[in-house]
């Protein structure tokens, strides 16, 4: 089991490195003068000069990348090119937004999906027609018309919850939950589509197979048959699709922190991309991928504590 | 595909598939399938003819901003005072325009080197592989939002790299079915006999992924038009062109003012969205074989008989195990399926009876439905079975119980598929002990060990502590064995114990099966295809063909006097100068039911 975590944690980190690298490279490519963006058309040229070197831009690009990475690894993101912020700061600020959405939508999917993919997937007949429709139109429609549904209806025509803003949860729990609620609801729907369907058919090829049969014949009860031996085979499967789901739901989220003006980092990815703020969109990059990397190895740890042949593998 | 394969093994000879219909007209059979593509195409051609059917989308009015429906502009003025109909068809031009060309990239991409991948497999599929899984775990959105930062904000370009995201999901689809084609026996018989590789790609290869990649298209362009529509929806793409999500940008910032607006974009994207989903799940139906059976419906359900519809009049009654009349159905009304009819067994106490017969004679639905766990879709129709004098036909679910495992216990025939390979060994011999016998953690993994001794394990402790993926399946079917003892049953169905072990192993357990039944004085019901397992080891046996029994007797009087034809056949086909317990290939018959895996 140590083995295989160790294995898992290589690979991440080498995406990481691979993720960063490809960033870095492409995005030193389009030969913007940020220099002159920054102090404008009308400044000397020397001083523009001078404002190249600073940023380092003078350099070639493995140089560059070569100091970025030596940083980056020292816990230094550098500072943005437009607001001098520092990068590794302004994410500290907005990523527990974001993380706190993220946890909130996995928590939902995980109970409803489990509900609604085992009810179906046992009962069949008209629950699983009802389920499996709602889940193919939940998946397909697109994320972010959802989410002007869920505005619409429960922010402007109910009032229930405010349409914009975010309270943070040190400030108020209530108030909290009130500004996440519907972004939650709005990220959720495709999430629960998506893995309740896994669950449905995952329960259904558990449910044939030659085990289950022998352990009725020992005349063990449905239930305990049900939630000890076929919902722990068919979650497997299930968590892998909710780990691709997770990095489906970073891009939504990117579209509803917007939808609801939540600070979070979705909505600072917009801001700083349109400017072209290479060393923030680089702390943006690698911040999702570590995300999308931490996520993954815990569901692979898991499916590997779930499936005990997978740790082989 | 091992799932496939063992899920095979349930379908009894008459349930196999009805032959299908061409696809064409099996897709204008679906309702589905019809009116999803009828809506596409609907838009589809309202997009293509915008020029004709409506005005410029950029011409705007300010005096008509927010100003209703009138002729020639049905469905009103937005803010800023240009006609919504004509933006919202020229907006789906280049909303769908958009998720075309991504869709094009992906699949020029995905499909070829998924093929080569597939076929070739070696460095190349490592490296396109490894890339594959690379690009699917970056978030689609930060990467568009990051490449418009390098690429400018054309959205064409977007779009572009938006095919190269999706990709791999044409990718891995292709390679898997591929490499799945490569290794079957038709593909090799044409590589041998000097077929060339671009020849096997086109005629064997190709066909199969072709509905696959139909389905996936639908799908992907979903996701493309989605992820186009959120991208235009921030704002960030061609500001100037008009988008069914830059109409929904537009409309939410006047939401407040006349939410209406969201409805026309919202709608035709939402329309457009849905019908290529359903189009996919209906296509999916349509092209490929359902691989899944359709669910058991209700009514067959109920029409489990209730009752014994067998009096005692059909001769005295065994002790142990007597059944009568037995009928086993899937299906139901017309379409019902009888794969056993009026089978009459008994089994007395410390009785070995065989039950032999080919493939798909119906021998182990009728073990099946002595325990009384029968695939989905299967049922007693009729008949009547007493085990230990309890008659179980219409039994409630929760009294049944109560006989399985403490009075009949099952022996199955395909050892490594029937362990749960989520669990230990030991836990899952000590579950049904700690349910059944009531015993305490430690007295039930004392007794479990002490069974694994019983059916010559030589090392107990590890055995127990093994994942069934980590013991091999001789070892696997005395666990087996183990487990079915465990509770003290007094019957014993075993189906088929031997078909899937070697044949030094194949002895061995049956001279453990036999040494247990001795000891224990168990009456087995043995389920078999092989005569010389019969000869070595049952009282008596009855043989089967095609759901029925045809001759019942004692061994020595059956095998070396036949009375019936068949049976005749049966002991010739085994005794011709072969050896005297020849491994017996079962044909590959209609049906799976018999066929070791």
């Amino acid at each position: 089991m140590l083995r295989f975590a160790v294995r898992r944690l290589a690979a991440g980190l080498f995406l990481l490195f691979v993720v960063s690298f490809v960033s870095f490279v492409l995005l030193s490519v389009p030969n913007l003068d940020v220099a002159r963006q920054l102090l404008g058309q009308s400044a000397p040229q020397h001083a523009v000069d001078a404002k190249t070197a600073e940023l380092g831009l003078d350099q070639p690009i493995l140089a560059r990348y070569a100091q970025w990475l030596g940083d980056a690894l020292a816990g230094d993101l550098g500072t943005s090119w437009f607001t001098s912020e520092n990068v590794l700061t302004a994410i500290g600020h907005r990523l527990p937004v974001t993380l706190s959405l993220m946890l909130g939508v996995t928590l939902v999917t995980a109970v409803l999906a489990f509900l609604l993919g085992v009810w179906a997937g046992v009962r069949r007949g008209a629950v699983d027609r009802i389920v499996q429709v709602l889940g193919v139109v939940g998946y397909a429609l697109p994320g972010f018309l959802v989410t002007l549904v869920i505005v619409l209806v429960f922010a402007v025509q109910l009032r229930w919850f405010p349409a914009i803003g975010y309270i943070p949860l040190t400030t108020s729990v209530p108030g909290w939950l009130s500004t996440v609620t519907l972004p939650i609801l709005s990220l959720s729907v495709a999430a629960v589509a998506g893995v309740s369907q896994q669950v449905r058919s995952s329960v259904i090829d558990v449910l044939r197979q030659d085990y289950v049969r022998t352990l009725r014949a020992r005349g063990l009860p449905p239930g305990r048959v049900l939630f000890r031996h076929v919902l722990r085979n068919a979650a497997a499967p299930a968590l892998t699709v909710l780990g691709m789901q997770f990095v489906g739901l970073l891009g939504g989220a990117v579209l509803v922190e917007q939808i609801f003006g939540l600070p979070g980092i979705g909505s600072m990815t917009v801001t700083y991309t349109t400017r072209g703020d290479t060393p923030v969109i680089m702390g943006l990059v690698m911040t999702t991928v570590v995300c999308v990397v931490v996520i993954n190895l815990g569901v692979d740890l898991l499916v590997g504590w779930l499936n005990p042949k997978a740790r082989a593998a | 595909m091992s799932e496939a394969l063992t899920s095979d093994n349930h379908l009894p000879a008459g349930a196999a598939a009805p032959r299908r219909a061409k696809p064409v007209r099996r897709f204008l059979r679906n309702p589905q399938a019809v009116i999803s593509a009828l809506v596409l195409g609907v838009v589809g051609g309202a997009v293509l003819l915008a020029p004709l059917l409506s005005t410029d989308p950029g011409a705007a009015e300010l005096s008509k901003a927010f100003a209703g429906a009138e002729p020639g502009h049905p469905l009103g003025f937005d803010s800023a005072g240009r006609d919504v109909w004509s933006r919202l068809l020229h907006g789906g031009r280049n909303t769908l325009g958009g998720a075309l060309i991504a869709l094009a990239v992906a699949l020029s991409i995905g499909v070829p080197s998924g093929l080569v991948a597939g076929y070739y497999g070696k460095w190349f599929d490592a490296v396109a592989n490894w890339a594959g899984n690379f690009v699917m775990a970056l978030p689609a959105m930060v990467v568009l939002l990051a490449s418009r930062a390098i690429l400018g904000p054309t959205m064409w370009v977007l779009m572009v790299v938006l095919g190269v995201l999706v990709a791999p999901s044409f990718f891995r689809l292709v390679r898997g079915i591929v490499a799945t084609v490569r290794g079957e026996l038709y593909v090799d018989a044409a590589r041998v006999s000097g077929l060339r590789d671009r020849r096997i790609i086109a005629r064997h290869v190709l066909i199969v992924v072709r509905a696959p990649i139909i389905i996936q298209i639908a799908l992907v362009a979903g996701i493309a038009i989605s992820l186009q529509a959120g991208l235009e929806f921030l704002g960030i793409g061609s500001g100037d062109l008009p988008t069914w999500g830059a109409m929904l940008n537009e409309a939410f910032q006047n939401v407040q003012r006349s939410p209406l607006f969201m409805l026309w974009p919202g709608l035709a994207l939402g329309i457009t969205s849905a019908a290529l989903v359903l189009l996919a799940s209906a296509l999916r139906d349509v092209l490929e074989d359902g691989g899944t059976p359709p669910p058991r419906p209700r009514a067959a359900r109920r029409a489990r008989v209730s009752a014994p519809t067998t009096s005692d009049s059909a001769g005295a009654r065994a002790a142990l195990l007597s059944v009568r009349d037995l009928a086993v159905s899937y299906g139901s009304g017309a379409s019902a399926v009888d794969v056993v009819r009026g089978v009459d067994i008994d089994v007395a106490e410390g009785e070995v009876v065989g039950l032999v017969g080919q493939s798909g004679s119906g021998k182990s639905q009728t073990a099946f439905s002595v325990l009384g766990i029968l695939p989905e879709g299967g049922r007693v129709s009729r008949g009547s079975i007493l085990i230990a004098g309890t008659e179980v036909v219409g039994l409630p679910e929760k009294r049944y119980r109560a006989l399985r495992g403490g009075v009949v216990a099952y022996v199955p025939q395909e050892p490594m598929t029937n362990l749960d390979p989520a669990f230990t060994v030991g836990g899952q011999l000590v579950e049904p002990m700690r349910l059944r016998l009531g015993l305490s953690r430690k007295a039930a993994a004392e007794r479990a060990l002490e069974l694994l001794r019983q059916v010559e394990i030589a090392d107990p402790r590890r055995v127990f502590d093994a994942y069934p993926h980590e013991i091999s399946g001789g070892m696997a079917q005395r666990v087996l064995i183990a487990g079915a003892m465990s509770c003290d049953p007094k019957l014993l169905i075993a189906d088929e114990p031997t078909t899937a072990l070697d044949v030094t192993v194949q002895a061995e357990v049956l001279e453990l099966l036999r040494r247990l039944q001795a000891e224990r004085g168990l009456g087995v019901l043995l389920v078999t295809h092989d005569l010389g397992v019969v000869a070595d080891l049952c009282d008596r046996v009855a043989v089967m063909n095609a759901g029925r029994i045809v001759e019942t007797g004692r061994t020595a009087q059956v095998l070396t006097r036949p009375q019936d034809p068949y049976t005749r056949t049966l002991i010739e086909a085994v005794l011709d100068d072969a050896p005297a317990r020849p491994a017996w290939v079962a044909p590959r018959a209609a049906d799976g039911a018999e066929v070791p895996a």
